[in-house]
């Protein structure tokens, strides 16, 4: 079972799009990394499978059950870290875990206090007086104290200092190893490929691209820098060049042979192919170039 | 009834303001009664030579010379206007509240569905109402016991109940707007009780617009009627419920369908 699908998924705000013929499926158990610029859909998709809004049409599910028909039984399964964590003024950090447990029906003292403790978080405190990155705390405690099946985080990272941002990480691993399927809403590209097997990347409302990062990072594609003289105007599957003095820089996602026998006629005084790494993948969406 | 308890913590002290503030404006008024008293009766035959203001603000049928006819008219200003707009701001600050300040992210992905949500901030509405009404009475009768007045209990109960269903009934309306809207819900629900306000004044000065004391519920808190006939008039109170009932029921049909952004 899927734990989560989309299909054909389109939200319209009015005339404003939202997301528009989104397909996308994670598996149970996957740490997933959904990422794309601003405005891209990710917010708007995180929204309607956790049934804040609903669909205009297509539909989606999580574990199994329909966003719209399932919205409580689908939340009972889902942690979820907002993106900007908002708590109600005047409480402690304690009352707010204890109201999100009990909005679960749950007893999570135990493991809220692991968590406060890995985090550094002081449950004492009132919330109206933490730092953004101590909000977010708050918010990823309450995501993660009742063991949900799934994880949706958006922008999880926000405001946390590296120590604790590896921490966060650490914590988020044990889960993923223990079963919980984790879908990381990010724009930070470093953090989706130290983490996640497998990710999408989302453009103008639709997914542009959806494989492992690995594939991803390389789609088949290398970083080629050529030092000397070589004519490239014969050569397909050639983009993102960079001409810096006498040497060129581009990425190539055509035929190896195409790509010697163009070198063999020029004059090469140094070559480096490498693996691109994916934030230069993900320029590259993001400047449209590719409409997969 | 998770959400009851929240709710009732998280408004505590707008309640306690609001409950401490009107009951001591009443108190305030029967511990000036004593003083005023001598001077009743000719503040009453001033009162009731205003024309058309006498009959607007329904001083025309009280008798100022006594205790209720006194109280009638400064529970009508004092509770009837206060106890409107705390109604109103409470109510239509009820669901649409979460959607401004931005809770609404972390009270809507826990498990629990949007009717019930509804159903316990309605419940927390309305307990907070009745609580309101409650204290204020309680405050009231024991001014009237402090300054040695026999207690006009069967007055006094029948002014407060109708003043305890007019908050309900303008928390209903109130609570129903409140699902459809997004933000600047205080606006709005100060809107609504000014404007039953102004259209029970209407209706007081013209026979024209006397249609309208069956939509405002300030009529059927019109203390002079309720002291000179000893009852409420129950069938404005049945079309204002009512109203408020449809208001309700529009709430708990929209808000489950409601994209929360």
């Amino acid at each position: 079972m899927e734990a989560i699908k989309t299909v054909g998924l389109t939200k319209y705000y009015g005339k404003a799009r939202g997301v528009e013929n989104l397909d996308l499926t994670v598996e149970q158990g996957e740490f997933f990394g959904f990422i794309g610029p601003n405005g891209a859909g990710k917010s708007t998709t995180i929204r309607t499978l956790l049934g804040l809004i609903a669909p205009s049409s297509g539909s989606a599910s999580v574990l199994g059950m329909d966003v719209t028909k399932d919205r409580t039984a689908i939340l009972r399964e889902t942690g979820y870290l907002p993106s900007e964590a908002v708590f109600y003024g005047g409480m402690r950090v304690r009352e707010v875990l204890k109201l999100s447990a009990d909005l679960r029906g749950r007893d999570c003292a135990a493991e809220a206090a692991r968590l406060c403790e890995r985090l550094q978080l002081d449950p004492t405190a009132k919330v109206g007086a933490l730092s953004y990155g101590n909000r977010k705390k708050v918010g990823i405690v309450c995501a993660l104290q009742a063991c949900p099946k799934l994880l949706i985080l958006d922008e999880p990272t926000g405001g946390l200092d590296p120590l604790m941002q590896r921490e966060f990480f650490n914590i988020l691993r044990e889960r993923n190893e223990a079963g919980t399927t984790v879908f990381l809403s990010s724009h930070v590209l470093s953090e989706v490929q130290r983490n996640c097997a497998r990710a999408a990347v989302i453009r103008a409302g639709r997914v542009v691209a959806c494989d492992s990062v690995e594939a991803l990072a390389s789609a088949g594609a290398k970083r080629v820098t050529v030092h000397g003289a070589v004519d490239l105007s014969g050569l397909e599957g050639v983009r993102d060049r960079k001409d810096v003095g006498e040497a060129v820089s581009f990425l190539y996602s055509g035929g190896m042979e195409a790509l010697l026998k163009t070198l063999a006629a020029g004059q090469v005084t140094d070559l480096n192919i490498s693996e691109p790494d994916l934030e230069e993948l993900f320029l590259h969406f993001y400047e449209g170039g590719a409409e997969q | 009834m998770t959400i009851v308890k929240h709710e009732l913590r998280l408004n505590r002290v707008a309640f306690w303001i609001w409950s401490g503030v009107l009951a001591f404006l009443l108190a305030v008024c029967v511990f000036l009664y004593p003083e005023m008293k001598g001077e009743m009766d000719q503040m009453g035959d001033l009162f009731a030579s205003m024309g058309s203001f006498t009959e607007a603000f329904g001083m025309d049928k009280l008798n100022f010379g006594t205790l209720i006819g006194y109280y009638a008219v400064e529970c009508g200003n004092t509770l009837g206007l206060g106890g409107a707009f705390f109604a109103a701001l409470t109510a239509a600050a009820a669901l649409c509240g979460e959607e401004r300040n931005k809770t609404a992210e972390f009270l809507l992905t826990h498990p629990v569905s949007r009717t019930r949500i509804a159903a316990e901030k309605l419940i927390s509405v309305l307990l907070r109402m009745v609580a309101m009404n409650l204290v204020v009475f309680a405050v009231s009768a024991a001014s009237v016991a402090a300054i040695g007045e026999e207690i006009p209990w069967k007055e006094l109960c029948l002014l407060h109940l109708a003043h305890c269903l007019m908050t309900l009934e303008i928390a209903g309306i109130c609570f129903g707007l409140s699902a459809f809207l997004r933000g600047g819900s205080a606006a709005v629900g100060l809107g609504v009780a000014v404007l039953f306000y102004v259209m029970n004044l209407f209706a007081n000065i013209t026979e024209k617009l006397s249609f309208l004391k069956y939509l405002s519920p300030f009529a059927y808190c019109d203390g002079g009627s309720i002291v000179a006939d000893g009852k409420l008039d129950w069938p404005k109170v049945a079309i204002g419920l009512g109203i408020a009932a449809a208001a309700v029921i529009a709430a708990f049909w929209y808000y489950p369908r409601k994209d929360i952004h």
